[in-house]
């Protein structure tokens, strides 16, 4: 998991509690905080671009990665290194911009795109909502 | 020439003021509110205020007509190597010239195809290499296209390779010697050239050969 904001860290947890190995890369010592007391899983502090800080957080073996850092860009660079260089071979990057989330969607690794997914769900909702009054 | 050189910095707006002296046609991108202001009080509308990462910015800056160059100088080399990246898969732009910030991202560059590419803290230290020769082994020049380098070593007194012709060092396939400077006389080699030490012999080679050619030209 690359990025512990608020997205990175609720999903490591998810993973972790589902009985995942997770290992969690943050640059910031102070993010960590957010996984809680009682993490007992392993951290890397570093800049997931960097990759020796992807090699130490164990990238060559890893079954997923997700890219979730507070970037679209660096996410974007994480999520292609995992595929091409390190051969991940479930790879997901959160991106917010719908439209670079577009011009990167087959490219080999899931994008995902929050504020895509907010404008999906709203428009559907009042549609509905509106049809039905 | 259209350009649209994305990031305004010393870099940027420096190759934008050349350009434009030039009578090329140039936009300049810029994010920074401040810098943006600065940047229309000496180019005026050939600035575009906004994310150069964005498409509608790249747009706005007139990237679907395309331009003949897309130059990437911002500070950050991940969004350096998105602008590519778009630039020439999304909007076809035939060349692209990004700037690598940070030398340990060159390997990323590489990775994703983008070149070429320039990274001044790389030729500033090659620049040192060789003006201070404690570094044995000094790369004057790195032809990525080509996917080949130009190195020069001064041979050392231990090499088994002193007293001998090029052709029986045992150079490694993918290095070929090509010059001699001795006493300060400059010659092109053959393959019947002796090497003495103290020689600074001038090489081209794939990268990746340095330690086979270090092993012949300086024994270790």
């Amino acid at each position: 998991m690359v990025g512990c904001g608020r997205v990175g860290s609720s999903l490591a947890r998810s993973l972790a509690d589902e009985g995942w190995e997770v290992v969690v890369v943050e640059r910031r010592e102070e993010a960590l905080s957010r996984l809680g007391d009682d993490w007992r899983h392993p951290v890397v502090i570093g800049h997931g671009m960097d990759a020796h800080v992807l090699e130490e957080a164990g990238v060559e073996d890893a079954d997923v990665l997700i890219a979730a850092t507070d970037g679209d860009n660096t996410n974007l660079i994480i999520a292609q290194v995992a595929t091409k260089r390190y051969g991940v071979e479930n790879v997901a990057a959160r991106i917010q911009d719908p439209a670079r989330a577009e011009a990167y969607s087959d490219r080999g690794f899931e994008v995902i795109s929050p504020v895509k997914m907010a404008i999906e769900g709203l428009a559907s909702w009042a549609l509905r909502a509106g049809t039905a009054s | 020439m259209f350009a649209i050189v994305v990031g305004g910095g010393k870099m940027g707006s420096n190759l934008t003021r050349t350009l434009v002296a030039r009578d090329h046609e140039v936009v300049v991108v810029e994010n920074k509110t401040a810098r943006a202001d600065v940047l229309e009080d000496e180019f005026g509308h050939r600035v575009v205020h906004g994310d150069g990462t964005e498409l509608y910015v790249l747009e706005l800056a007139g990237i679907t007509r395309p331009p003949d160059i897309v130059v990437a100088v911002t500070g950050d080399d991940e969004d350096n190597m998105i602008i590519a990246q778009l630039a020439r898969e999304k909007y076809g732009v035939a060349k692209v010239i990004a700037r690598v910030n940070d030398p340990r991202n060159q390997v990323h560059f590489d990775l994703l195809g983008i070149s070429p590419t320039v990274c001044p803290t790389q030729r500033i230290m090659a620049l040192i290499e060789h003006e201070v020769p404690e570094h044995d082994l000094i790369h004057l020049l790195e032809l990525r296209r080509e996917n080949l380098e130009i190195i020069e070593v001064e041979v050392d007194p231990k090499c088994p390779c002193v007293g001998k012709a090029i052709e029986k060092i045992g150079l490694p396939a993918g290095a070929q010697l090509i010059s001699r400077v001795r006493e300060g006389k400059a010659e092109l080699v053959d393959a019947g050239t002796t090497l003495n030490a103290g020689d600074q012999v001038i090489a081209i080679l794939e990268p990746g050969r340095e330690d086979e050619v270090r092993k012949v030209l300086l024994g270790r």
